[in-house]
Order: structure tokens, then sequence, then C-alpha cells
């Protein structure tokens, strides 16, 4: 900028010469200048004020368009705007293998309160303690007169309690439609089903979501509100499920067990036809787990599934049909049966001395520990090993329950020679009924490997070979001898053929050994014997029976006649007809035709 | 220098001070202020009992201050309204010192009323904010300082005048009250403007705030959340701006009828940042209609007047204070209609608020005080006695 000096130096050199005076041509030029620049700043402030003016109008004139056209539309309720995932309802139902229904909702209510909107809190308070005679009557008015905005009074209400609620008439009572999850057969499948509850909640819906069993297991699916309410079909039959369960529990009063669980299932497809543990439960109401003690005592434990056992006598088939599969022995073979056997400081014993020896179909007739554990001797561990993993025993079942990882099969640290020993009579290796279920399934089909499952199948599982169909008809004929002649002859069932073994274990002490008094008695069975359908497992928990004179531990006298109940019961229910003998004296057995 | 320049103004100084007020005043303005204080009580009648009765107090207890303090606010503006610019100024420069030493005591002996930010003293029966005051000094000064920068060889009056808003603005956002810290930020700005700020500047200024903008938008997720919220068609009618967006459709036209409102039952700022919702809701548009012209009219008329102004202290002065009142009114209106994001700012002589309506009648009085008809020297510029 090129500064302009403050004296005019021109004129005041020449006033100094005419003698006029300096001052004021420099105070007059300073005025002048002064003015020239006021004139500058002044139009150009002129200019610049107009256009602030001029944004004044304009903005002030925009906020009145707005409000105009605000004015002009229509208001709105005021309503949340649903952020996140909406909270999805109409869960799946689930049903039966005839479309039976196992578990459905119900639109019900919830209760709720808005302690400002409320007119007369105590007697709300009052009268709320008088409908529901569980909530207290102060406990409520302190809630209802606090700070609250909101509170849930009850997650479900009745539609009498609804109306009595709605009676009060106050406004600050509110309802929030609930869909509940029910279980109209009550207890019956209750295992299975396992149980719900809410998750999500808020007060338009809440969301339904599984906590046991297949709701659990299925519940991604059973929200899916792709499927579009199509409901999820499940291998239980209702009524042989209802019939297993009333059996079940006649049989555990009648033996004075603890616990029981039963299975049926198909042999072919693998599917649970029938599936209890007992104690049960209500899943419209399911416990809370134990906060103590040992879970296995619950009423939600699911013994078939979660129960890992040693199983006893029922495994002596698994190590002769192995023999048999391998060439070892056949069905006529002479096994010594010498006791009692000693292997190092072991000794195995059997229930009564044999004589010196015994066939291998007389094996397992007599159930002999010494017999069974000669062949396991001819077999040698890894080739059991092997063999017992092929039949599903070394892991998990993967029944489609959230329960099924947790009934993990308790296998011997070394797979010495004594635990091959033991094994093949079914100690020193626990596992689950329903591993003994699809174990039997897959021996006792023809050779092939099933797998249990709750999803109703379309056709028979082809799994890989297990034994040769020769081996497992020669097993079949067995268990048939065992029910015919040996150990579970209570389990005859006319009509039915039903064969099948008897385990008796005894319960392991959790400080080590064995009880002499506790046992677990199991029945594993298979019918009809030359054409197999079903596979039967039936267990008690400590049970015995006052017969002749002494307490009766052993499972011919417990759990065989519990099956045999099981069988004569369900067996119809499954569409079996029974093939009845007539004594003809000619000797030509007529058979109702197929 | 005035006086110097200009001549004495060619009054006879016998002439009494209210005839003389009443014949240069603007009546206009001044109508326009005495019409909004009163809409304010008649609002504050139908804003302000919900709060009262949340508080546990007389339904028109905060009626009945806001008629006090405006009374005050009212006979303080008129006789601010009286005095001359000089005595206006010098006055202003006291009260500017006095509430920047306030201000800045504030983190030392002010309160926060539990509200987060520390901006108040409590005076026990009513509660004091420095800043509303801090403003119409702080425009009187920056004037001074800008005004006296035009003289020749004259102090550089800009530069002061922008550290001394730096400071003030930097007070500000440390209480943090940004709503203010922006309104002192804007009236200097505008005076800065108007004093002829370089138009290269403005245009690089724009520059820099779009390219900020852009940055904060992209980089402060908080700053992001307020701006798309402000952008989304769609307001969430659960927060105080959708109640309020749904008052103003409610009332329509005509209002819902006087006491039949619901908005001020639900918005806890009814009686303040959202009293135009209030009003909206239980008047109508109409009587927005009036409100927005009253401001605009106070604004414009001024801002008019004061182009014929040639001391550019009162130009300066007089556009820093009709434009920081014109816009806290705007931006209060356009939160609610939400042309603007949200930002609580209150509406100036309608809003309830005791310090509030005293510094706005200060304000308002210098306004008045700065737009009086005064001789301009024009005869001046038609006998060409100033040799141009």
């Amino acid at each position: 900028m090129i500064r302009r000096p403050l004296r005019p130096l021109a004129r005041v050199l020449r006033a100094r010469d005419e003698g006029g005076n300096p001052d004021a041509i420099a105070a007059e030029n300073l005025r002048l200048r002064h003015e020239e620049m006021r004139d500058r700043a002044r139009a150009r402030a002129e200019g610049r004020l107009l256009v602030l003016g001029f944004f004044f109008f304009v903005a002030f004139l925009t906020i009145g368009v707005r409000m105009g056209a605000l004015a002009a539309t229509e208001a709105e309720e005021p309503r949340a705007v649903a952020n996140g995932n909406p909270i999805i309802n109409q869960r799946s139902d689930i049903v039966d293998r005839n479309g039976r229904v196992l578990a459905t909702n119900l639109d019900t209510h919830a209760l709720y309160a808005q302690p400002q909107q409320m007119i007369d809190p105590a007697h709300a308070a009052v009268e709320l303690a008088r409908i529901f005679p569980e909530l207290d009557a102060e406990e409520l008015l302190e809630d209802f007169t606090g700070n609250r905005r909101f509170l849930w009074i009850r997650r479900q209400i009745s539609p009498e309690q609804m109306q009595q609620v709605h009676d009060i008439g106050d406004p600050g009572l509110l309802f929030g439609p609930r869909e509940m999850r029910l279980y109209p057969n009550g207890p019956i499948a209750s295992h299975i089903l396992g149980g719900a509850s809410y998750g999500r909640e808020g007060v338009d819906s809440a969301e339904v979501i599984g906590v046991a069993g297949v709701e659990r297991y299925f519940d991604a699916w059973l929200r899916d509100p792709a499927n579009e309410g199509q409901a999820l079909e499940l291998s239980i039959d209702l009524t042989v499920q209802a019939a297993m369960e009333e059996v079940l529990a006649g049989g555990m009063t009648l033996m004075e067990a603890k616990g029981a669980t039963a299975i049926i299932m198909d042999v072919h497809t693998g599917e649970i036809v029938a599936m209890a543990s007992l104690p049960d439960f209500d899943p419209n109401d399911r416990p809370r787990p134990l906060t103590e003690g040992d879970q296995s005592d619950s009423p939600i434990f699911n013994r078939a599934v979660q129960g890992v056992y040693e199983l006893g006598s029922v495994f002596k088939i698994f190590a002769v049909a192995q023999a048999m599969e391998l060439g070892l022995v056949n069905a006529q073979t002479l096994i010594d049966t010498r006791g009692p056997m000693t292997w190092g400081r072991f000794r195995i014993r059997d229930f009564h001395d044999y004589g010196p020896q015994l066939t291998v179909t007389d094996v397992i007739v007599e159930s002999s520990n010494i017999g069974t554990s000669r062949i396991a001797l001819m077999i040698g561990a890894p080739r059991q090993r092997e063999f017992l993993g092929s039949l599903g025993f070394l892991e998990p079942t993967q029944v489609e329950m959230v329960e099924a990882p947790t009934g993990q099969p308790l296998l011997p640290q070394q797979w010495s020679e004594i635990s091959l020993m033991t094994i093949s009579y079914g100690h020193g290796l626990s596992a689950s009924p329903l591993h003994l279920a699809q174990a039997y399934a897959s021996l006792l089909n023809g050779g092939h490997r099933v797998r249990a499952t709750l999803v109703r199948q379309d056709g028979p599982q082809e799994g890989e070979r297990v034994v040769s169909e020769e081996v497992s008809a020669a097993a079949r004929s067995m268990l048939r001898q065992v029910v015919t002649r040996g150990t579970a002859s209570f389990a005859e069932v006319p009509g039915y053929e039903v064969g099948g073994k008897t385990g008796t274990a005894d319960k392991p002490r959790p400080t080590g050994g064995y009880y002499t008094d506790r046992t677990i008695s199991t029945f594993a069975g298979v019918f009809p014997a030359h054409d197999p359908q079903y596979v039967v497992i039936l267990s008690l928990d400590e049970p015995q029976q006052f017969v002749a004179g002494e307490n009766r531990r052993t499972a011919g006298w417990t759990a065989v006649p519990v099956a045999a109940e099981l069988i004569r019961r369900t067996a119809p229910l499954m569409g079996l007809r029974p093939e009845i003998a007539t004594l003809d004296p000619t000797g030509v057995t007529q058979t109702a035709s197929h | 220098m005035t006086e110097m320049v200009h001549g004495v103004a060619p009054l006879a100084s016998g002439d009494p001070v209210l005839p003389r007020w009443w014949r240069t005043v603007d009546k206009w303005t001044m109508s326009c202020i005495l019409m909004l204080f009163a809409i304010g009580l008649l609002l504050g009648l139908a804003a302000s009992p919900p709060l009262a009765s949340r508080n546990g107090l007389d339904p028109f207890y905060y009626v009945s201050r806001q008629a006090f303090f405006g009374g005050v606010a009212l006979a303080i503006m008129l006789i601010v309204s009286m005095m001359s610019p000089v005595l206006v100024r010098r006055l202003a420069v006291l009260g500017f010192l006095a509430s920047f030493a306030a201000l800045a005591m504030l983190p030392v002996l002010g309160t926060d009323f539990g509200k987060g930010a520390v901006r108040w003293y409590s005076l026990g029966f009513a509660s004091f904010q420095p800043s509303e005051f801090l403003k119409p000094g702080f425009v009187v000064v920056a004037a001074w300082l800008m005004a006296a920068s035009q003289e020749v060889g004259g102090p550089p009056g800009k530069t002061w005048s922008f550290g001394l808003t730096v400071i003030l603005v930097a007070l500000l956002a440390l209480q943090p009250d940004f709503g203010q810290a922006a309104l002192v930020l804007f009236s200097w700005g505008v005076m800065y403007f108007v004093a002829g700020a370089p138009m290269l500047l403005l245009m690089i200024l724009a520059g820099v705030v779009v390219f900020v903008g852009t940055v904060a938008y992209e980089n402060s997720e908080h700053f992001a959340r307020r701006i798309d919220g402000f952008l989304s068609p769609d307001v969430d009618p659960t927060t105080q701006l959708g109640y309020a967006t749904n008052a103003i459709r409610e009332g329509g036209f005509f209002g819902v009828g006087v006491g039949e409102g619901q908005v001020k039952w639900s918005l806890p700022d009814a009686h303040t940042d959202f009293i135009i919702a209030v009003a909206a809701e239980e008047y109508g548009l109409i009587c927005v209609a009036v409100i927005i012209a009253l401001y605009a009219m106070i604004v414009v008329r001024s801002l008019l007047r004061l182009m014929r102004e040639r001391d550019p202290f009162i130009r300066l002065a007089g556009t820093g204070l009709a434009c920081a009142f014109g816009v806290q009114a705007m931006i209060n209106m356009g939160v609610a209609v939400r042309l603007l994001p949200a930002k609580g700012m209150t509406l100036p002589f309608v809003s309830y608020g005791g310090s509030s309506v005293i510094a706005g009648g200060i304000a308002v009085g210098m306004l008045l005080a700065f737009t009086r008809t005064r001789p301009q020297g024009e005869i001046g510029d038609i006998l060409g006695r100033r040799g141009r």
C-alpha cells in the first residue's frame, strides 16, 4: 500500500512562503481525506446493510412459509420409531409325526403400569393385589408413587384377570399383546420339547425363545418368518410317547426306582418314536436348574440323552457280534467259562457257575461275563475300540437337542486288556441310553449304521455297514433266545417275537469302586426279531423288587417286566400286527396275513 | 469526534428530553417490541403452568415473575433509548467490563443448576446469566473499536475487536455454551461485514466453513448424527423436535384453542426454547405469522434506518444489536420448524427468563437509542460544503 504523507508538502511549502498557516492546510487536508474515506465506507456499508436486511427478510419469510406448510399438514400420533430388529412373533408350532400339536402359541397379554398416568394409585394397588394374590399392595403402591415411569406387573395374564384389571379402570394400567408358548400335552415329551421363555421384551410384543430341547436346538428355524407358519415335524408319536410315560411311571413306582428312562427307536430310520425320562416336569412351567447338588437329580435332567451310565451286560452282544463278523467264532463255538477268571489282580465272576464251557449263543443267553471276556480277548482292544466307535460309542449323539453334546461317553483312559474285558460286558465305558439305542438299531437292522434323530424322516438311513446281514440275523436270533429261554424271559410278549438282552450294572461310587446294593437295570431289545422294526431301551435307576424272600435288583426281575408291558402297550399303536401261532395238531403254523 | 466532524446536533439545549425522544425515536420498532412482550406474556400464560405444577408452585408463578421482569426490562429499555449514543457507549463499555469480569469468574462462583454447564450466578431470588448481558456490551465495544479504525491514523480496531471476540468465544465455549458463542461470533462477523470486510476474505471464509463442515461431518460421529437427523425427512416423533413439529401441525391455521394445547405438557423446554410450538398449537399459524412479522419488522426496519446513519460507530453498533436480536429469533424458530439443526436458544422477549428479558430490554433500548432520528449533515452534502 502506498501511504500518502499526512501533510501535503507542496502546499505547505507554498503557504509557508506566502506567510500562511501550514497547520490549517494540513488540517484541511486531513478533513478532506477523512471525509472521502467515510463516504467510501458509508457507500459500502449502505450496500451491505441492504444485503443484510434482505437476508433477514428472506430468512424470516422462509420460516413463515415453512410454518405454514407444517400447519397445513395433518398431525401424526407420536409413536416410537421401531429401531433395531423388530420383534418377530409367530413362532412355528411343533407337531408329532402324525401332525398332532406338541407346542403352539396362544395370544395373551402382559400387564404393565405407567404410574405417571395413574389416577388413583392406592386403589389400583389394592385391587391388583386382590386379583393377583402373589402381589403385595404396599410394594405396588410404593412403585406407583415413586419416580418410576414404567413397570411390568405380570408377564402373562389370563383373559379373566385381564377383564378384572380392566374393570379397575385406571388409565395407568396397560396391556401389551403377547404370544405365549403353550404345551397342550403338559409333561408329555417334556424333555424333548424343553421349553421357551421371553427374550427381548417390548410393550407391543415380546420375543419367544427356546431355552432347552428341540425348542432351543431349532430356535432359529422356529423363529424364521420364512417358514410361513410351517410346523416342525418331529419323529415322536404322541400316543406312543404318552403310553410310554404311563408305563414307565408305573414301573418306576412298582420297582421303587428313583429314576427311569426309555426309548423306542425305528431301527431303519433312526427316528426316535418315543423317549422319556423320569422324573419329568411341565414345560409350561419349566423348573429352574438346581443351584446345588447333583444336576442329574433335577427333573429337567434328561437321562436318555444327558445321562451316561455303565449299562452292563447289554454290551455283550457287541463283543459276540464283532467276533462273529471277524470270523473268530460262530454261534456254536464253545467258549471256556471256568471261573473265577483271574487277570492280573482282577477277578471276573459270573452270577452262577455255568460249568466248564458254553456255546457262544449260551454265553449271551446265560449272560456269562467270563465267556464274553474270553471272546473279547480274541478280538483285542484296538479292534474293539474301532468297532464301538463305528456304532457311535466314542462321541456324543448327534440327536437334535441342545443337550446332546453333554452326553459325552466316558471312555477308559487306557484301553488296556482289562478294559477290553470289562467293556465287553458293559463296565468301564459309560454311555447314554440313546447311544445304546442307536447301536442296537445299527447292529440289528441288518447291519447299517443309523444315527438317532428326532426329526421325521422320509426313508431309511443308508449308513455305512457295521456288520453283515448274517451276523445281524445271528445276533437277533441269540437275543430272541435270551427271551425264550434266558434271563429276559419276562419280556415275552405273545405275537411280537421280542428279542433282547438284560443288563444289570452296579453303580459306581463317586469315591471309587462300586456299590453292592445299587444298580442300573437295563433291558435292550428289538421286535419283531425276525423282521426288526423297533428297538426298545428301558432303564431303571436303583430298582428293587421283593420277590420270593429276597430283594431282586437284576434287570430280569425289574426292567424286563416293565419293558414287556411297554411293548405290549405300544406295539399295536405303532401298527404292528401280532403274529399268533394257533395250536394246530397238524403242526402247521398259521400266520396273520401281511 | 462526531461533533467535530458533523457539528453539534441543532437542538436547543433547553429542549425537554421526553418530547425530543418521542419525536426522534423509531415508534414502529418500539411498538413491535411492546407487542412482542405482550405476546410473550400471553404465551407464558399458556406454556408455564405445566412447569409450575411440576415444580409444585402456583400455576401463574412464572407468569407473574415474567411480568415483573418484563416491566423492569421495559423501563430499562425506555431509559436507555433516551440516552445519547455517547452515553450509551460509555455505559455499555462499563457494562461490558463488568459482565466480562462476571463471565471470567463463573468457573469459580457460578452454578450449573444441575444442567451440566456453568452459566449462571444464583442470586437467591433469581439467577443471573452474565453472557446475556455481555452480548450488547460486546457489540458496542466492538463497534467502537471498528469505528475507531476508520479514522485516519486510528488504531487497528478491527484486529483488536477480533482478538476480543476470540477470547469471548473461548470463554463461552468453555462453559460450554456454544449457542451464545455462535451469537457473539455472528454479531462480530456482521459488524465486520458492514465495516467493510474485503470480498476476498469473505470468499475464503465461506470456503473454509464448507471445508471444516465437511471434515467435521465425516470425522465426528456426534456432529454427523445431528446433521443426519436434521437432513432426514422423517423426524422421530418422540424427540423434543418431533413434539414441536407435531404441535405446529396440530395447531393448523387457527390453533386448537386457548389452553387446549398438549405439547406444553410433554416438552420440558416448552416455556423457553420451544415456546413457538406452544404458540402454534394453541393460537395457530396466525399468531406465529404475527410473531415472525414482528421480528422481521424490527430487524429489517432498524437495518434500513441505519443505512442513513453516517456515524460509523452508531451504524456498526446498531447493526450488531439488530442482527444479534434477529438471528436469535431466527435460530429459535428455525429449529422448531426444522430448518436448522437443533440448538437451544431462547426467543428474545417471548421466552421465559429473567436475565434474558432484562438483557433483551437493554439491547433493544440501545438499538432504539442508535436508530433515533439524528441530523446526518445531508444539508452539507446538498450545499457542497464538504467540497467533494
